[in-house]
């Protein structure tokens, strides 16, 4: 049985909560897979810690919730330092390198500055759209095709276009980081 | 957008309301609070859609004397709370079992008492469910474990509420309430919904709480030239206030009794591994799953692990219970309380077999690791 667990982690106001239901989304009615999004955050409206957790699995979810993440996405350091200890050996890091400094790791890391980009194309707020182009283009964890579906889907109307253009931006970051880490 | 029907990604919630939808809810009125509100914006949202009405009231007293006025107004009602909204509801709760009014009240629980953790999962709120209310009555109550749950058992909330003319109710928690998951809604044709009997007698001979053989008296509508009288004093077949014990006996007796008398038709259990098992893991709602997940594991073990899963909670399943007691060494009770319904179980199995609790405080779920060690230790 296959079980691949994503944690979106940042603060409230990101888009991490909307990037899980995105990526759940595209793996559950696009991709046709078992899919459990769960999500954590406190009492704050905004700034507060927040993560997103995405199981994906051959079979039926019953325990939903992640244990030790297979793909972790962190866009602040807070979520970085919390959840990086509980990361797969094999699993993938990828970081907004402007908002996350890593400590000295073995551990092979993919950074892009999510955030910039999204400045860059206007709106700070597609940055975690930027994040998803750069995830799908990594892990190959859902479709491309699955996760377009599920981002227009999901983002409000009118801003489709843009939202493309973060998706494009991040993913092919994301193929550019594989090309240099020689993999495919 | 009037029904939907389909594949959806939805959490617990929104799938909550669109079961409402589903199942003919056109009344909602409430007050929210996390995590129920979703509930009730995604029914603001939707109602107007089919040609319902929302409100949003100024408290949750408010809130559930406005779904009992709709009902009797003839429309499908609902309203959604959590812990401390429940609280408040529960004096005019005890109003619609008074006066047989069908609607639902869904609680999203969370960790109490008081306000507790706000965003976070608990399950402390099923003696509240069934005692919350002061005197001596009887409830329904389901317990969803998924989005698909929410969707699926908000129908049949209703359908046993128009049924057994009770308000209802919904036992969610904040896990399952916020958690998405794929959502199949059927085709409006496909979905089996069931409306209160109105009365077939006359007008001038109608009796508004004279009973079938089902104990559960057919309901007038308000202005369909049936003339009624509801009151939360002991009434009789009349509604009309009787101040006497034998009154009081007879309506009492009844209460309890429409539920009692009908549970084979109003209980519902899921079960697995049953036939060889030596311990039975007795769980519901977002605990149950987990179970499951730790029945798995402990029958990987090789160790005879069964799991009954509670669609309703109340009625208890009392006679199953029973039987199982007989054959198996221990149940094995997971629940995000200090043991609410392990009290129930350990009551039923009279003795015949051990209870184990899993106590969880709140504000999680069990690590599945924690039954598992209590199944095993319960087998040896």
């Amino acid at each position: 049985m296959s079980r691949e667990e994503i944690v979106i982690g940042g603060f409230g106001g990101q888009g991490i909560i909307l990037a899980g239901y995105i990526v759940g989304k595209a793996a559950a009615i696009y991709d046709k897979k078992n899919v459990t999004f769960t999500q954590d955050y406190g009492p704050e409206a905004r700034g507060g810690a927040c993560r997103a957790q995405v199981v994906i699995s051959d079979s039926q979810v019953s325990y939903p919730y992640v244990e030790t993440p297979s793909v972790l996405a962190v866009m602040s350091q807070e979520a970085y330092t919390k959840y990086t200890p509980a990361l797969r050996p094999d699993g993938c890091l990828l970081i907004d390198e402007e908002l996350v400094k890593p400590d000295k790791t073995a551990r092979e890391i993919f950074a892009i500055p999510a955030t910039r980009i999204a400045q860059e194309l206007g709106r700070a707020a597609v940055a975690n759209i930027v994040m998803l182009g750069f995830l799908t283009a990594v892990t190959k964890i859902v479709s491309t095709e699955a996760i377009k579906k599920s981002v227009l889907d999901s983002v409000p109307k009118g801003t489709g276009e843009l939202n493309m253009k973060a998706f494009e931006r991040g993913y092919a970051c994301g193929l550019e980081k594989l090309k240099a880490a020689g993999k495919k | 957008m009037r029904q939907l029907a389909g594949e959806f990604f939805m959490n617990g919630d929104i799938a909550c309301a669109e079961g409402a939808i589903s199942a003919g809810c056109r009344f909602f009125a409430g007050y929210p609070i996390t995590p129920a509100t979703e509930i009730a914006e995604r029914m603001a949202e939707r109602l107007p859609e089919v040609g319902g009405l929302f409100i949003q009231m100024e408290d949750e007293l408010a809130s559930m004397n406005a779904i009992l006025g709709a009902s009797w107004g003839g429309v499908k009602s609902m309203t959604a709370t959590s812990g401390p909204g429940f609280s408040l509801m529960m004096e005019n709760f005890g109003l619609g079992i008074m006066l047989e009014t069908p609607c639902v009240l869904a609680n999203v629980q969370r960790a109490g008492p008081s306000t507790g953790l706000p965003t976070l999962v608990a399950q402390g709120d099923m003696m509240q469910a069934r005692w919350g209310a002061h005197g001596c009555y009887s409830v329904i109550a389901l317990s969803p474990g998924s989005p698909q749950e929410m969707y699926d058992y908000t129908i049949k909330a209703f359908n046993l509420s128009e049924k057994y003319r009770l308000p209802v109710l919904l036992m969610a928690d904040a896990a399952v309430g916020h958690m998405s998951e794929k959502v199949v809604i059927p085709p409006p044709d496909d979905i089996k919904l069931f409306s209160r009997r109105k009365p077939t007698v006359p007008p001038e001979k109608y009796l508004p709480y004279q009973p079938g053989a089902d104990l559960v008296p057919p309901m007038a509508i308000a202005g369909e030239g049936y003339r009624f009288h509801v009151t939360g004093l002991t009434h009789d077949e009349r509604g009309y206030p009787v101040m006497t014990a034998e009154a009081q006996d007879k309506l009492i007796r009844r209460l309890v009794g429409k539920i009692e008398q009908n549970q084979d038709d109003i209980i519902e259990i899921e079960s697995d591994w049953l036939d060889d098992a030596e311990v039975v893991v007795c769980a519901y709602g977002i605990s149950a799953r987990i179970a499951k997940f730790a029945v798995e594991r402990a029958r990987e073990e090789g160790i005879k692990a069964g799991m009954l899963k509670l669609v309703t909670v109340w009625p208890f399943p009392e006679q199953t219970i029973r039987q199982l007691a007989k054959k198996i060494k221990a149940f094995v009770v997971p629940e995000i309380n200090c043991g609410q319904i392990s009290l129930e179980v350990e009551r039923c199995a009279g003795g015949a077999a051990a209870t184990v609790l899993v106590p969880h405080m709140g504000g999680g779920v069990h690590r599945p690791e924690t039954i598992v060690e209590a199944i095993r230790k319960a087998a040896r």
